[in-house]
């Protein structure tokens, strides 16, 4: 059994909305497996069924070769989960918190397990510290420290990097990638597309359903997504112009430059002889520009 | 329900509930403030034998005899009489609660006397609350004799020669003092409102704050979290009911006989009733609000049902039975059958067993109701 996680066919409905339909997925063990798609599509809830906090009205599957329907309780064992919101007591100190873990998941060398995470994570001189008195990017650091103490083999992380500055998010991915490279498998969501660009494999969902699935260059490689760029003067007017054109997906202003986008070739082209003042040239998509583009594509 | 019961994972949540019982300064002033402020707030306040209350007297003649009788009455201790000059002055005193009795004096009152016609006094009395004037009213009996020392032995009050006699003998609290009755059951009262109302909010606080995603997500079973939660507050219930009878016994004069072994066992069980229905209303609720509005929700059958304020043997069958199921009656029937009246464990027993009940059933719907996922 090679894969960490394998999902096929997974439905869950909260009366008539359907929040996961149809998602099947496969993780190989030790891969960092990104979880990306805009507020509702399902992320949360897939990530939930995985370690057996939701079960699925219909599918199945296992996780690290555990069912995921009938074998939750050894899944929770194995498995390091972190939720989307703090979810460590605010009033116990950070050593306290470990602690508390450590001992839940009663592991025999309780006090040196805590000393390491804790040096590990760069905890150690806030041990002492409540955890409510924490910053946003701390707090995060405590509730990955949280997640790994036990050594799982998988990491369920949900949006671990919401609200954190980027040097401690790119700090918390460094971090992701040397448990990877010692054989962690990973699957963290996220908003944020520079962190997209850090996995090894992006996984786009909407309303429940995987879009579009694989490495970060064969994402954006394969979206047929063409993009003109222009410099010049009074960017801000043409892109309102350019925005009602048709075949123009987004036209969108950054700085110096006017980026348009959309799948239709020659309907950009056309657009862009609508502005001669602009000098337009070709540029190969962004990840965010694709995933603006699947956003706004419609269901 | 997979996997049996860890006593290192049980030590685990344990150890965190009773940091979190440390660090919160509002749950630890309630434990002590809580128990010395009612205790002294009802010991002293409530009362089921009111004196002093206030009177008016409507009188023309203002007559000897009528000093004789007010003079009595005053007497008694119920009463506090201040005359008044109208008809409407006394309808609005009973009206306004300024007065509970307005005492009518026939014109004429001494003449009629004298003549041996045995003339009526008419006590309007404010019987919204019957309670309030039910020993001022009864006192009233005893003053026909209140005339004997100013009029003729052919005018006074014969006394019939009965047949038989009654002897009453009060026991175990012989002066009826209603504060021995109502400090026994104060001591269950305040272990009722600190016990449940703090583990009301345990499980609901977990889902309030995220926390119990988390908890849910860790190998920790149902009972293990539940018996964590439920142990402090039993220790901190019995740290109430020593600070309780220490201040009862040195402020209220309360007596404490009885077998206090015993009595400590019982209240044990009846703290744990207590949480079971506490961490029950905690499991069953979405919210912090709710839990509280369920606990208020028992909080007043068991303050008006269980004979704590009203003699249980008054009420209706039926409510009598709704009060059977309250581990608080039984526990008041416990607390003041050990220390009044010094029983032992021969009459604790009774009583024991339906706390017993109560605990287990409330328990088990507190487990079956615990929920493992988050669907």
């Amino acid at each position: 059994m090679n894969a960490a996680i394998n999902i096929s066919d997974l439905h869950k409905s909260y009366g008539r909305r359907k929040v996961v339909d149809g998602l099947s997925l496969t993780v190989p063990t030790g891969e960092i497996c990104g979880f990306l798609g805009a507020n509702g599509s399902g992320k949360t809830t897939t990530i939930r069924m995985l370690c057996g906090l939701v079960k699925p009205d219909s599918g199945g599957g296992t996780c690290l070769g555990l069912d995921i329907m009938r074998d939750a309780a050894q899944i929770r064992r194995q498995v390091g989960y972190m939720t989307q919101r703090f979810s460590f007591y605010e009033d116990l100190t950070v050593a306290e918190n470990l602690d508390f873990v450590a001992a839940v998941f009663e592991r025999d060398d309780r006090a040196e397990a805590v000393r390491d995470t804790m040096d590990r994570m760069g905890l150690a001189e806030r041990a002492h510290q409540l955890a409510g008195q924490l910053s946003g990017g701390w707090k995060q650091r405590l509730a990955l420290a949280a997640c790994i103490l036990h050594r799982p083999k998988l990491l369920l992380l949900d949006e671990p990097t919401a609200g954190v500055d980027a040097k401690a998010r790119r700090e918390f991915w460094d971090l992701l990638h040397d448990l990877a490279a010692e054989g962690l498998t990973v699957l963290v969501s996220t908003h944020y597309m520079d962190e997209a660009a850090r996995c090894g494999r992006i996984v786009y969902l909407s309303d429940g359903r995987i879009v579009v699935q694989g490495t970060p260059d064969a994402v954006t490689g394969g979206s047929g997504l063409v993009l003109f760029e222009a410099t010049g003067t009074g960017l801000d007017l043409a892109a309102r112009a350019l925005r009602a054109a048709a075949g123009v997906e987004s036209a969108a202003v950054f700085g110096t430059a006017l980026r348009i986008a959309g799948i239709d070739r020659a309907a950009l082209h056309a657009a862009t002889d609508a502005t001669p003042d602009l000098i337009w040239q070709e540029v190969p998509p962004t990840l965010e520009d694709v995933f603006i583009h699947l956003l706004g594509r419609p269901a | 329900m997979i996997g049996g019961f860890s006593f290192r994972r049980f030590l685990a949540v344990l150890r965190k509930e009773w940091i979190q019982v440390r660090r919160d300064p509002l749950t630890l002033q309630m434990i002590i403030a809580l128990p010395v402020m009612q205790l002294f707030l009802f010991g002293f306040a409530i009362n089921t034998d009111p004196k002093h209350l206030p009177a008016g007297l409507l009188s023309v003649d203002h007559s000897r005899y009528e000093r004789s009788i007010v003079a009595a009455l005053q007497n008694t201790g119920y009463y506090e009489i201040r005359t008044l000059d109208s008809e409407a002055e006394a309808e609005r005193g009973l009206a306004q609660g300024q007065l509970l009795f307005v005492i009518n004096m026939p014109a004429g009152f001494d003449r009629a006397v004298d003549r041996g016609e045995r003339p009526m006094i008419l006590m309007d009395a404010d019987a919204t609350d019957p309670a309030a004037i039910g020993g001022a009213t009864a006192a009233l009996a005893a003053l026909t004799t209140a005339l004997d020392r100013d009029l003729p032995a052919s005018l006074r009050s014969t006394p019939a020669i009965a047949p038989f006699r009654f002897a009453l003998h009060p026991r175990y609290n012989p002066e009826q003092l209603t504060v021995l009755n109502i400090v026994p059951g104060l001591i269950c009262v305040v272990l009722t409102i600190s016990t449940m109302f703090v583990t009301t909010l345990s499980i609901t606080r977990e889902t309030e704050r995220g926390t119990m995603e988390n908890l849910l997500a860790m190998p920790v079973r149902p009972i293990e979290v539940m018996l964590a939660k439920v142990i402090p507050y039993i220790v901190i219930g019995y740290g109430q009911v020593m600070l309780i009878m220490v201040i009862a016994a040195i402020v209220f004069g309360l007596p404490l006989r009885g077998e206090i072994s015993w009595l400590w066992l019982a209240l044990g069980l009846f703290i744990a009733s207590n949480l079971a229905l506490g961490i029950t209303f905690s499991t069953i609720a979405r919210n912090q609000m709710q839990a509280i509005q369920m606990a208020q929700f028992t909080l007043l059958p068991s303050l008006l049902l269980s004979g704590f304020m009203f003699p249980f043997q008054g009420m209706p069958r039926w409510a009598q039975w709704a009060g059977e199921i309250l581990p608080i009656t039984h526990a008041l029937r416990i607390v003041r059958g050990v220390l009044l009246k010094g029983n032992g464990i021969a009459e604790i027993l009774p009583e024991l067993w339906p706390i017993a009940l109560f605990t287990l059933v409330v328990g088990v719907i507190a487990m079956r109701s615990y929920r493992e996922t988050l669907d």
